[in-house]
């Protein structure tokens, strides 16, 4: 897997394309444990990203991560804004100097973003948020990477999260009640990397 | 001396105004800036309020910042980060209860660390 700044627009591009088309999904899902605004954010956050990097011109990959960073931090708002900024911008420091970026980077890179998240929310792993979908998939770089597995390995911590208790956010008013339901955090985590996994097949 | 200046950050802009109208009773004289709601008008909080809103609180006695709910710290933090100040301090403190604190501290003059001090013990007796 190797990825480049063209790489990184597709990306965020088919994040976007999901984004868009499961917003009232997402809206629906938080709902039931939060306060409805998840679509919503997102999906106006996103279409804000893609319209940066369409507008601009990129020589790296870290380049164009960090636009999208600084569009995510101040265009999603909620608690998914600065956590998604957080991870995207330390993801593009740690890339920063390496392009194309290959797998091993593109781990430490991830490592570091979920560190940033963590600290940001002041949470772990088995909190029911978005962090449960980052650290099985930032585990499966540098260790047989395939995009199907990207895709697989997203999927079943989105769905693992259905039976977590909500122990961070405004999920964690709920208790017990947060049980059952998937963490919209983690819907839109998924769509994050099973559109990864489609650009890296996209390029092979 | 300037007065240490005050920013609410809350998910509803009727949350902060409200609160500054208590504030301003009692300490007409220190600078409050807010940050209620999203910049669509609607309930969350958004980190270009919490910066606007840091920059126009800012005086040589250094702002202190008090939030609500979920992302709120979050996202103050982050514009913390983002303002380039090193005399910008959040406060673990009730809304109302520590702004009112934090106001009245900080029109008699004390410092970022004492106004700070004071708004986190505002519910103690
Ligand atoms: N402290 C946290 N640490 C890690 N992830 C979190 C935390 N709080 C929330 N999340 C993630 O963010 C998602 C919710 O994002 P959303 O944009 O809906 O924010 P929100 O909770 O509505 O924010 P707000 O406090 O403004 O209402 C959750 O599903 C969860 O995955
Ligand atoms: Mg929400």
């Amino acid at each position: 897997m190797e990825l480049n700044a063209q790489d990184i627009i597709t990306w965020m591009h088919k994040t976007n394309e999901r984004l868009q088309n499961n917003k009232d999904y997402l809206t629906t899902l938080d709902q039931a444990i939060g306060d409805g605004d998840h679509g919503i954010n997102m999906a106006r956050g996103f279409k804000e990203v893609v319209n940066k990097l369409d507008n601009e011109n990129y020589e790296t990959a870290s380049d164009a991560l960090r636009d999208t960073a600084m569009t995510v931090m101040s265009k999603v708002g909620g608690a998914s804004g600065p956590l998604y900024g957080t991870a995207f911008l330390k993801l593009a420091t740690s890339l920063k100097g390496i392009d194309p970026v290959d797998e091993s980077s593109f781990k430490t890179g991830l490592e570091e973003a979920l560190a940033g998240v963590k600290q940001r929310g002041k949470s772990d792993q088995g909190e029911k948020t978005l962090i449960d979908v980052w650290i099985p998939v930032m585990e499966l770089f540098d260790n047989n990477f395939s995009p199907e597995k990207l895709t697989d390995t997203a999927e079943k911590a989105m769905e693992n999260t259905k039976d977590m208790k909500a122990t961070k956010g405004r999920a964690s008013y709920l208790g017990d009640r947060s049980i059952g339901h998937l963490d919209p955090g983690s819907v839109s985590s998924f769509y994050l990397f099973t559109s990864l996994a489609d650009t890296v097949k996209g390029g092979e | 001396m300037d007065s240490v200046g005050i920013v609410l950050v809350s998910h509803s802009s009727k949350v902060t105004e409200g609160i500054r109208d208590i504030l301003n009773q009692v300490a007409k004289e220190v600078p409050v800036e807010l940050a209620g709601g999203t910049d669509h008008g609607e309930i969350g909080t958004s980190i270009e309020k919490i910066q606007e809103a840091i920059k126009q609180a800012h005086t040589g006695s250094g702002v202190l910042i008090i939030y609500d709910l979920g992302s709120a710290m979050m996202n103050a933090e982050a514009a913390v980060e983002m303002s380039g100040f090193d005399d910008i301090e959040i406060a673990n403190a009730p809304l109302l209860e520590g702004a009112y604190v934090a106001a009245v501290e900080s029109s008699m003059g004390k410092s970022l660390s004492e106004v700070k001090q004071s708004a986190e013990m505002a519910l103690e007796e």
